[in-house]
């Protein structure tokens, strides 16, 4: 026997210790397909880093911004001549009039204080205030008319190019040469400073005020944008997480085997990879043009975004039940449970973490879409706040990734940072999604 | 078809249940180029008056006008935003779908400025340097011949020695209407191309419009912030911008004159300028009275309060509109425009 098996094996030339030339060629190759395996690992944490270094540098600005603390005398003179404190009279006047209390006010701060600049001007006093200030002064006197007539110490924004040279994107250099910002108002910008009149704080109106225009990029915010983003999503989840999962139970547990049924897997799994622009066509063909739903809508919106959604969610819960052995459902139909009995008791609930992992990714994926919601008029300017759901589902707004396309494309530089600050918050909403959907998988995940 | 929408409308409904109120928000949509002017219109409006602030979405001119020309009813927009004047197609569109009376708005002029990196060199322009450095065939020794013209001291002795790269807007783009209009066909007319090409058997001198293709012009089919970035990343380019946004970064660009002109808000208001464009938007007369706010909108914009010299449209960069009491005038009587001529 021993015999036997030392002829047929060619004997080893030198020891099991020592490589022979084919196996260091093997292990070579090895070891340089890890190395390339390490430099792709690499090249995509560079990219993801580089990323974030990008939005992070010039996205977090957007939370801190520049204000000033004034006391604003509500001359009775000014806003309410007639005296009578009536809200319908007192509204016949503009922010335009409140504008100038504000510059009167800024202009005594900086005569009590004793700040002097050669060649300060009327307007580099008025530009240091932003635009958006008047609007915040008028709604507070006509919400409390009794303020006429009294010195109110109010908090307004300070204009974006004062607030640029506080981030350090405005100069004294680029203040030279730019038409919209003079030394004279960076220099009184530091004497205000001084003296704590001038200060950066956290920017809650970031995640809260609406949008705003070109002429005040320190007041827009991300407030209808959010509120929009929410209210698609709601309509996406109450819409595709029903539809997907009747689907997806009809499809893998009762629908017989035949060419209707293979026809629609096929075209599942079809839909799902459908460029989601075609969607935005469709949506604005049926629903706005044949069914009359209004423009720029949640509503809208969020149609639409079910679509793209569905088939997601319908081949992550397939996989789901597929992966429910069959042995559970063999074992509920022996005890006599009728076949919905076992599917509703017994595999929908074994199902659940993969199902529920499925729609969060889908929502996720729907949150940071843009290019279906370009073709529906969500891509607007919009100010006011939609109002509470059902109602508001109608409403105009707007969303987290449009409202980033909308900022890039401003003229006034610092809405650049405003755009960047919005990615981040989109980032942290995706984030947090996609956390909430480990978590659940890793909480309720059963292994066989 | 029918159960199809039945069924649509079903879903609609279920969805809208006991939502029937009306649109009691202005709706506006149309060119970028007026976008910026009618947000900060749209804004001031929602804080001084008591109707809700517009929506106001972009798009380009002559989508805003096509959905204008949608029909009547509050599905359908109330205002076009439009940087070139209406065309004789649109309002045969607008009349085939109910849309009889339309209100012609011109807010006022905009200017279209070339301008290159800050630190760069100063150039003076005229449409014939344009031409003779963009354009596709051009005249060397009275004959028309592929453009050899490298540098831009090679068109014009007085330029600088720098290689000719310049990004202009796409054609999707109002802005190059102008561009074409007022930069290649007056150098094309004035270089004497138009009339060799005339000569040729190109009796419109269509020629004139096309640009050489090796690389010298790039259209930029993005905004002026792309365009601005690309210039950024060469600094010897030049740009083709609207004055407001070159007005809102004087710090990084260095605008170039045009025979001699600087372009500015003045300079364009009184012509000098070569280059400029009224700008237009179009009311659906239909609308208002339904639409709350509407005519106070429109009458807003058009107020000196913001469209006048002092106002802030002209502070971002509006040149403001010599006839602005004629267009008033005609808001406050309502009258639709006339016929096209």
């Amino acid at each position: 026997m021993t015999d036997a098996t030392a002829t047929q094996t060619p004997p080893r030339r030198g020891g099991l210790l020592e490589l022979d030339a084919r196996t260091r060629r093997r292990n070579a190759a090895e070891a340089r397909f890890r190395l390339y395996g390490l430099i792709a690992v690499g090249i995509g944490m560079l990219a993801l880093v580089l990323l974030l270094i990008s939005v992070l540098s010039s996205g977090l600005g957007a939370f801190q911004q520049t204000s000033l603390r004034l006391d604003v005398t509500l001359t009775e003179k000014a806003l309410d001549k007639t005296g009578s404190r009536d809200p319908e009279v007192m509204k016949k006047v503009t922010t335009i009039t409140y504008g100038k209390l504000l510059e009167q006010a800024l202009a005594k701060t900086i005569e009590d204080k004793g700040i002097v600049i050669d060649g300060l001007s009327k307007t580099d006093i008025k530009d240091m205030i932003s635009k958006d200030a008047a609007a915040r002064v008028r709604d507070r006197v006509l919400a409390h008319p009794d303020l006429i007539g009294e010195t109110v110490p109010f908090t307004v924004l300070a204009n974006g190019r004062i607030d640029g040279y506080l981030k350090g994107r405005v100069t004294m250099d680029s203040a030279q040469r730019d038409s919209n910002v003079s030394p004279n108002q960076l220099l009184l910008a530091d004497a205000l400073r001084a003296d704590g009149t001038l200060y950066k704080a956290f920017n809650w109106a970031f995640i809260t005020a609406p949008d705003a225009s070109e002429l005040r990029p320190e007041a827009a915010g991300l407030g209808v944008a959010i509120l929009g983003s929410a209210y698609m999503m709601i309509v996406v989840l109450c819409l595709s997480l029903p539809l997907g999962v009747a689907t997806s139970i009809y499809l893998e547990e009762f629908a017989p085997k035949n060419r209707i049924t293979d026809l629609i897997e096929v075209n599942i799994s079809n839909l799902a990879a459908v460029p989601s622009i075609v969607f935005g066509i469709l949506g604005l063909a049926i629903f706005i043009n044949f069914a009359g739903l209004p423009q720029s809508a949640p509503i809208v919106g969020g149609l639409v975004l079910t679509l793209m959604t569905l088939p997601t969610i319908i081949i992550s819960t397939r996989a789901a039940l597929k992966a429910v052995p069959p042995s559970i459902r063999d074992a509920a139909l022996g005890i006599g449970a009728s076949k919905m009995q076992s599917i509703f008791h017994h595999v929908l609930p074994l199902a659940m973490p993969g199902i529920l992992t499925g729609t969060i990714i889908g929502l996720a994926q729907a949150l940071g879409e843009t290019a279906p919601l370009l073709l529906i008029g969500m891509v607007a300017f919009v100010r006011e706040y939609p109002d509470a759901p059902p109602e508001g589902f109608f409403d105009p707004a707007s969303a987290l990734p449009v409202q980033v396309y909308n900022w890039t494309q401003r003229a006034d530089p610092a809405f650049v940072e405003r755009a960047s600050g919005a990615i981040i918050v989109l980032l942290v909403f995706l984030l947090a999604m996609n956390a909430v959907a480990i978590l659940l998988r890793r909480r309720f995940e059963r292994r066989w | 078809m029918k159960s199809a929408k039945f069924a649509v409308s079903v879903i609609a409904l279920a969805a809208a249940a006991g939502v029937a109120e009306a649109r009691d928000q202005i709706q506006i949509a149309g060119s970028s180029t007026v976008l910026p002017y009618a947000t900060i219109v749209a804004e001031a409006f929602g804080e001084n008056f008591d109707f809700p602030t517009p929506v106001v979405e972009g798009g380009g001119s002559g989508a805003g006008r096509k959905k204008l020309c949608e029909g009547v009813g509050e599905n359908t927009i109330d205002i076009a935003n439009s940087s070139s004047r209406i065309k004789q197609s649109d309002i045969d569109t607008c009349k085939a779908n109910g849309v009889d009376e339309i209100m012609e708005v011109r807010i006022g002029y905009d200017g279209i400025v070339f301008a290159s990196d800050v630190n760069g060199a100063e150039f003076a322009f005229t449409p014939a340097d344009w031409y003779n450095a963009l354009a596709a065939k051009v005249m060397v020794d009275g004959a028309l011949v592929d453009n050899p013209n490298k540098s831009w001291s090679d068109v014009n002795a007085a330029l600088p020695a720098q290689a000719i790269q310049a990004y202009i807007p796409g054609t999707k783009h109002g802005t190059r209407e102008v561009f074409d209009v007022k930069v290649l066909e007056a150098g094309c007319e004035a270089t004497g191309a138009a009339e060799a090409m005339k000569a040729a058997g190109d009796e419109k001198a269509e020629g004139c419009l096309a640009l050489r293709t090796d690389g010298a012009s790039v259209d930029i089919d993005g905004d002026y912030t792309e365009t601005l970035a690309r210039l950024d990343a060469n600094k010897t380019a030049i740009g083709v911008f609207g004055l407001s946004f070159y007005e809102n970064n004087t710090d990084k660009l260095r605008v170039a004159t045009m025979d001699g002109i600087v372009p500015s808000t003045d300079s364009i208001a009184t012509g000098e300028y070569p280059v400029s464009r009224p700008l237009f938007f179009y009311v659906k007369k239909a609308h208002i009275g339904v639409i709350p706010g509407l005519k106070e909108y429109v009458e807003f914009f058009v107020s000196d309060e913001m469209a006048g010299p002092d106002g802030p449209l002209a502070a971002y960069g509006l040149v403001s509109d010599p006839e602005l009491a004629a267009t008033q005038a005609m808001i406050a009587n309502e009258t639709p425009m006339a016929p096209l001529n």
